[in-house]
């Protein structure tokens, strides 16, 4: 492909939010004049030394960051290559690494004056952070989750009942992601005046993907110091799963500019590329939904396809417009594991660290398994351990014992 | 140049009367039928036919028109055969405005500019692509300007007086105020808020200002179209072509007959109003 270099790999979006041909705002007009409000916003509280402040106390005290950067001693032993290092997002509140960018949103929706927020929700983590941070700060919770997530993801749907959230099920179209995705914008849409929707990847129209993006980059800058402070250099590779690509985003991002950092993206593969999955960069094309232009999987009409993961947080057919872009300029390499692959490394990450990760990072691990063994002995691998295992623990014990696939 | 839609508005303005729009899905239940229905429409007192291009994520749209996409792309439509259906349809009717409306994505993978070409030669006059706001208007409403048809844009109660003539700058045609904040077959028009919009963005341009989402009744369209250029209905329509069909979702003998008898008595609402006053 015939793709100029950038200078920079950090510099995007441009000023109407394009990664290249990517992102953009593709929405109703109803919802302009908010997305502009919200760009605004954003600008201001950037900043705005006070909003970092505040911010910060929260990442801290409630939070509980920094999230350690772990040396998997034994994983590395076993595997016989790269030095494996976990980023352990799992450790945060509410047990994955969308707390992160939710406490940024949610500190807008009160710049905003916002009192009522929705969300969408595919493995219910989003939906989780979202309903504790309304907890947390008194505000109305309505969290959208197709209703075959609801099914599988019953542990997540509990705690955000608990949290005081709204969890209303999805019946519309597959009854996954993107069709929660899609009752979030109706909601938005008739609820506008009120409403700040609380995007929970780096996907959506713009500012979202890079608003997102600067709220998980967190994960990447921390990746950086920790890693100069226990081996003196910068690592020599990251791997991260991707559903719309948030905590792949947040981990990469700071090392985008640094060409010895080779980095790998995780897609869903389901079943296999050529059976359903959920992998948009190496089975879709671009297109048009949710707001942005970006990697979609469709069918020749550009009607949208059904996404098939394993896992509910990857299950989407889009991925966010910055990683369709670092896909087309070369600088990010996008691999898949199947279904099969993750539950093989969800078993061996849990038997051999004592870590029983969720089975979106179990992607990210099923590719180390693959790429760890062919790197030498002192080659640096930062996996992003973005969250932990306990809402999949019925539905893996479920399937090991044989009782559904 | 002159449109077929300009042509409809200032017939329609000489009479001093507003335009009945109605709004249908192509291919719902099954393409044949959807050209049977859509031949019907102007005979029962359709002034401007707006087709909706199914699309499988139709984020503004409720529940009915949400199920007459899924029933048509089930019945295997595709954007090629919605063009191929107003083509039929201009086989006998070369007067009535026939505006496409929809999502961006279907037209994105079809090109945009062998859209253009073959939407135009089909006999389509005017778009309406819900998710390509101003800021987008190189995607396609440039080029569909420079094609020859008109791009016909919303503006909804979010959009206030500073934000207007960013909205109106390259829209032509028709302005499509939607009367509510939220999506398609929900609330009901509010005619005295509807009223004030419409003048307000009167003061913007002198393009005929039709008024869509929440009109249900001949009544609320009587109301409506008193106080615009033109009054659309699109859920009702939807909907009373769903009730005709079999448990399967298949057309009956009732099907296109249930369509017609809706659009004239609503028609006649519509016809039963003074247009409102320049
Ligand atoms: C633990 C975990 N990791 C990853 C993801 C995928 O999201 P993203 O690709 O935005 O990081 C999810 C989504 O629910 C998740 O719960």
């Amino acid at each position: 492909m015939n793709i100029a270099k950038p200078n920079s790999y950090r510099s995007g979006p441009d000023d109407r939010g394009h990664f290249g041909i990517f992102g953009g705002r593709f929405v109703a007009e109803t919802l302009m004049p908010l997305i502009l409000d919200l760009e605004k916003a954003y600008t201001e509280a950037k900043a705005d030394p006070a909003f970092q402040t505040e911010m910060n106390g929260y990442l801290k005290n409630y939070v509980g960051r920094p999230s350690p950067l772990y040396f998997a001693e034994r994983l590395t032993e076993h595997l016989g290559g790269a030095r494996i290092y976990l980023k352990r997002e799992e450790l945060n509140h509410t047990g994955s690494h969308k707390v992160n960018n939710v406490l940024g949103q949610i500190m807008l929706a009160r710049r905003m004056g916002k009192k009522r927020i929705i969300a969408e929700t595919g493995a219910g983590q989003h939906g989780v952070a979202t309903a504790t941070l309304c907890a947390r700060f008194g505000l109305e919770c309505i969290v959208y989750m197709g209703a075959v997530d609801v099914e599988r993801q019953q542990p997540n749907v509990i705690r955000m009942e608990m949290l005081g959230a709204t969890v209303m099920p999805v019946q519309s179209g597959t009854r996954t992601l993107k069709d929660a995705m899609n009752e979030a914008l109706r909601d938005w849409v008739t609820n506008v005046h009120n409403t700040f929707y609380c995007i929970g990847t780096v996907a959506g129209p713009h500012p979202y993907p890079t608003l997102v993006r600067d709220f998980q980059s967190i994960i990447g800058n921390e990746t950086k110091a920790q890693m100069q402070e226990v081996e003196g250099r910068l690592p020599d590779s990251l791997v991260a799963c991707i559903g719309g690509g948030s905590n792949a985003m947040g981990l990469f991002h700071p090392f985008l500019d640094d060409p010895s950092v080779e980095i790998f993206g995780v897609e869903a593969a389901g079943h296999g590329l050529t059976q359903l999955h959920a992998a948009s960069i190496a089975g879709g094309r671009p297109g048009v939904l949710h707001g942005n232009r970006t990697y979609l999987l469709m069918d020749a009409d550009g009607q949208i396809q059904d996404a098939h993961s394993i896992s509910a947080g990857l299950d989407y057919p889009g991925i966010g417009p910055e990683h369709s872009w670092l896909h087309e300029v070369g600088r990010v390499n996008y691999l898949s594991a199947t279904d099969d692959e993750a539950l093989a490394a969800f078993q061996l990450l849990s038997k051999l660290e004592g870590i029983i990760p969720a089975l979106e990072p179990a992607h990210a691990i099923a590719k180390v398994m693959e790429l760890a063994p062919k790197r030498p002995r002192d080659h640096l691998m930062v996996v992003n351990l973005s969250g932990r295992g306990d809402k999949d623990v019925p539905q893996v014990g479920d399937i090991l014992r044989g009782k559904s696939k | 140049m002159t449109t077929r839609i300009d042509t409809r508005f200032a017939e329609l303005a000489k009479q001093g009367r507003s335009a009945f729009v109605t709004f249908l899905m192509a291919g719902d239940p099954d393409p044949a039928t959807s050209l049977e229905i859509i031949k019907a429409l102007p005979k029962s007192g359709a002034d401007v036919i707006e087709i909706g291009m199914p699309f499988t994520d139709p984020m503004a749209d409720g529940p009915s028109i949400q199920a007459a996409g899924l029933r048509a792309l089930k019945a295997g439509m595709t954007l090629k055969k919605t063009l191929e259906l107003v083509r039929g349809f201009r086989k006998d009717d070369n007067a009535t405005p026939i505006v496409l409306m929809g999502y961006y994505n279907p037209i994105y993978i079809y090109g945009v500019d062998k859209f253009l070409v073959d939407a135009k030669s089909a006999g389509v006059d005017g778009l309406i692509i819900v998710d390509l706001p101003p800021e987008e208007d190189d995607e396609l409403c440039l080029p569909a300007m420079k094609a020859g048809l008109n791009f016909i844009r919303l503006a909804t109660p979010t959009t206030d007086d500073k934000r207007l003539p960013a909205v109106l700058a390259n829209t032509s045609g028709f302005v499509y105020y939607v009367s509510i904040t939220g999506i398609t077959g929900a609330a009901t028009a509010d005619s005295s808020a509807v009223s004030e919009a419409v003048a307000r963005i009167k003061r913007h341009t002198k393009l005929p200002v039709c008024v869509g989402f929440g009109i249900r009744t001949p009544e609320t369209a009587r109301d409506i179209a008193s106080h615009a250029n033109g009054a659309v209905v699109g859920t009702a329509l939807v909907d009373a072509l769903k009730n005709s069909l079999d448990v399967e979702g298949r057309a009956t003998g009732k099907t296109v007959n249930a369509v017609a008898e809706l659009t004239a008595a609503l028609a006649q609402g519509v016809k039963g109003a003074q247009q409102a006053a320049e």
